[in-house]
């Protein structure tokens, strides 16, 4: 394979849609800035599609040398690009969902003021969300991990003038740095240990040494502090508070950035890193502690949010906890297929959300909805199917790629207990989920009477909102074209030639020889994972019944339930208090202390002071030689009199 | 002959006397007054000298500090003169303008 691919050309198209759209954007209308964003956009999905169909005649892993970028002695980082079927998996759906939501937005910020702001941005994501999937070394990746961290900190922030969007865009942004610390650091211990960033480089270093079971090598901590960033990052805990916050952002950039791919970069990181964490079990064993930890503990935080797009939040936190969870047991690809999975029914779970949000006229308040299944069909329908998945119900996405992650982990020895929270998630999952779906779309809509109060967020000035209405239809077709890859997305699994797991094994096992399979084991094997299939279909179902009893058959047991519980369900209800537990623990010293000590201590006690007390001191000085100058001429006289007079005396003194 | 330090010392008392009388006085004539006479004792010490070591570059300075203290007078009086014009006073604790 000799000749180019040219990859360059799939970050560099949204960059030229993002430069255009920000430089002249303000001056184009509506129509060309949605068409430049759609164009170069649409453009990179169309060479990703390009490059899918050469991808059967590479030799992988395909590297592409763009530029040299930093040389210094024996150290060089290039800029180059990386393909193997982990990135094309990642480029697929990135440009494909990214695709699809930014049609979405055309018409849901078409109202919006900063139109080709929020458009230049986007393409802006895009860019960088590429960069770091395409990057061939880490210090690539970190480009692209930090540029699609601005994005977000830009698009969370996009109404910058309602102060809570602009606390939540610095809130992401500043968790997100903890996290790049962390990732940072990991760089340059690669860097000392291996001398060098470039995948291909660091993966043949690691290949021979041994895997650190025990102790605190090397290896182990380039492992967790990969993990601390890829929690940064990825809303795991104890890094996750952000995202929730991030809803203050408009609902497509929730579905793209914090929902379908950004959030899954710490993901693809930890899969891209699985050279360096299969030799460090113990890093391993941390990501699947913290993915399962993550996973319960978002889910049922989920239970008791009232915001819609909150809900889904949480949720998207609990997911990507299963991604980690598979990818501590090593399961990396079933770890991928569940993020392919869920950016489908994640990001069609958004949208629908937006297109709810649109039909009430921005309210997102659960209570304040209610039985607009009638009001917006396409929508239910949609949502319906996304709801389903992301519970785990066959034949949808969700099923597939959520038991291969819980099977993978049941099957990989002394896990059980993460199989066990895994399936209690699970079960949360799809009751939360269905708690949405019968608050939102069953019952009477209870939004009427409170039209009055609460400005919403989403600013609509054409129509009033009497009745919920359906969106229009450049939203409906993303939301379908989603829906059937939630649907169908799963089967993946069985491709022809072995499915998605086949597809990614070259990059995740590029050693292992195909066994002859032991068909006894298979099939007691294949037994438990049927069992395994129905315990999880029953905890979905288990959820689905429960979200139905309290939320459509007996809606007055919610509240008897919360108010039995109410120590519990005020914990909660107020997501268990660890915002409040992070500012007062981090928050508030930092604040303090950057107040008392470094503000009034050292910028106004030392720096101003010493500005200060020199000018003062000079004053003071003037002031008493100022007194010299009288304008009485006789004093002048006396004063040089005397001044001779000392001279004279000197001089006799000295016996000059 | 007269010595050296009979001289000296009488122009040590006229530059005395002019230095108080500068002073002590408050009209500015009397003042002005005061600096020709110190100025006079200087040149008699220059006279002095000038006899004495038989030389005559003393004479010579004599006569600059003359044609100096001419010219300063012309241009003293006629300052003193505006001074009387605009505040109406020769006295010179009442002529301090120049200051904070």
């Amino acid at each position: 394979m000799t000749h180019s691919l040219h990859l360059w050309l799939i970050p560099a198209l949204p960059l030229i849609g993002a430069a255009i759209n920000g430089l002249f954007g303000r001056r184009f209308s509506r129509q060309t800035v949605a068409a430049i964003a759609l164009a170069f956009c649409g453009g990179a999905f169309a060479w990703v599609l390009f490059v899918c169909a050469r991808f059967s005649s590479l030799t992988l892993p395909h590297s592409e040398f763009f530029a040299h970028w930093i040389r210094s002695g024996g150290f060089l980082v290039n800029f180059e690009f990386y393909l193997d079927q982990l990135t094309l998996v990642m480029l697929l759906i990135v440009t494909g969902v990214g695709f699809l939501i930014h049609i979405y937005s055309v018409a849901y910020m078409w109202e919006e003021g900063g139109f080709y702001r929020f458009f230049s941005y986007l393409n802006l994501f895009m860019f960088f969300m590429l960069t770091l999937v395409l990057a061939g070394n880490y210090l690539q990746m970190f480009i692209g991990w930090e540029g699609v961290g601005l994005a977000s900190y830009l698009l969370i922030g996009f109404w910058f003038s309602k102060d809570s969007a602009a606390s939540a865009g610095k809130k992401a942004f500043i968790v997100n740095r903890i996290g790049d610390f962390g990732f940072l650091i990991a760089l340059f211990l690669m860097i000392k240990h291996f001398g060098s960033l470039n995948f291909g480089q660091v993966f043949s270093a690691v290949a021979p040494l041994p895997v650190e079971t025990i102790g605190f090598g090397v290896l182990t901590s380039i492992g967790l502090l990969l993990m601390v960033g890829a929690a940064g990052k990825s809303a795991q805990i104890p890094l996750y508070v952000w995202l929730p916050d991030a809803m203050e952002g408009p609902t497509p950039v929730s579905a793209l950035i914090h929902a379908a791919t950004m959030v899954t970069a710490g993901v693809y990181m930890v899969a891209r890193s699985h050279v360096i964490f299969d030799h460090a079990p113990n890093a391993l064993t941390v990501v699947a502690i913290v993915g399962t930890l993550t996973a319960l503990f978002a889910a049922t935080i989920g239970i008791a949010q009232t915001d819609i797009k909150k809900v889904l939040a949480y949720s998207t936190i609990s997911q990507l906890g299963y991604m980690f969870m598979a990818c501590g047991v090593a399961a990396y690809s079933a770890g991928i297929f569940h993020l392919m999975t869920h950016a489908f029914f994640k990001g069609l779970l958004f949208l629908a959300a937006g297109s709810v949000i649109h039909a009430v006229g921005g309210e997102q308040d659960m209570r304040k909805m209610g039985g607009l299944k009638q009001y917006i069909p396409w929508t239910f329908l949609t949502m319906s199917i996304a709801t389903f998945a992301i519970a785990g119900f066959w034949p949808l996405a969700g099923f597939f790629s959520k038991d291969e992650i819980l099977w993978q982990v049941y099957s990989s020895p002394g896990s059980w207990v993460f199989w066990l929270i895994g399936v209690v998630t699970a079960f949360i999952t799809s009751f939360y989920m269905f708690r949405l779906w019968f608050m939102t779309f069953f019952g009477d809509y209870r939004g009427r009477a409170a039209d009055v109060q609460a400005q919403p967020v989403h600013r609509h000035t054409d129509h009033d909102h009497g009745d919920p209405h359906e969106s229009p239809l450049v939203m409906l077709v993303p939301l379908a074209v989603l829906a059937v890859l939630s649907a169908i997305g799963g089967f993946a699994k069985y491709w022809p030639g072995g499915g998605i797991e086949h597809f990614l094994s070259p990059v995740f096992y590029p050693i292992v020889a195909e066994t002859a399979p032991d068909l006894a084991a298979e099939a007691a094997k294949r037994s438990t994972e049927y069992l395994l299939m129905a315990i999880s279909l029953g905890s979905a179902a288990l959820g689905l019944y429960l979200a139905y009893l309290l939320y459509y058959k007996r809606q007055d047991l919610p509240q008897k339930i919360a108010t039995a519980l109410n120590g519990f369900y005020e914990a909660v209800v107020h997501k268990y208090y660890i915002d409040e537990l992070y500012a007062t623990l981090f928050v508030k010293p930092l604040v303090d202390g950057s107040t008392r000590i470094l503000w009034h201590g050292v910028d106004q006690g030392v720096i101003d002071a010493a500005v200060n007390d020199a000018a003062a001191g000079a004053n003071h000085l003037s002031d008493a030689a100022r007194h010299m100058q009288s304008g009485n001429l006789r004093s002048y006289a006396g004063w040089i009199a005397a001044g001779g007079a000392v001279v004279i005396a000197y001089m006799i003194w000295m016996g000059v | 002959m007269v010595p050296v330090s009979y001289y000296l010392i009488l122009s040590g008392i006229l530059f005395a006397c002019g230095v108080v009388g500068f002073l002590i006085k408050r009209n500015i004539i009397t003042i002005f007054m005061s600096i020709e006479l110190m100025l006079n004792g200087v040149n008699l010490s220059f006279v002095a000298f000038a006899a004495h070591w038989q030389q005559l570059s003393g004479q010579v300075f004599v006569f600059f500090v003359m044609v100096v203290a001419a010219a300063e007078t012309a241009v003293g009086l006629a300052i003193i003169i505006a001074v009387y014009r605009t505040r109406e006073t020769l006295n010179v604790d009442q002529v301090n303008l120049l200051k904070l």
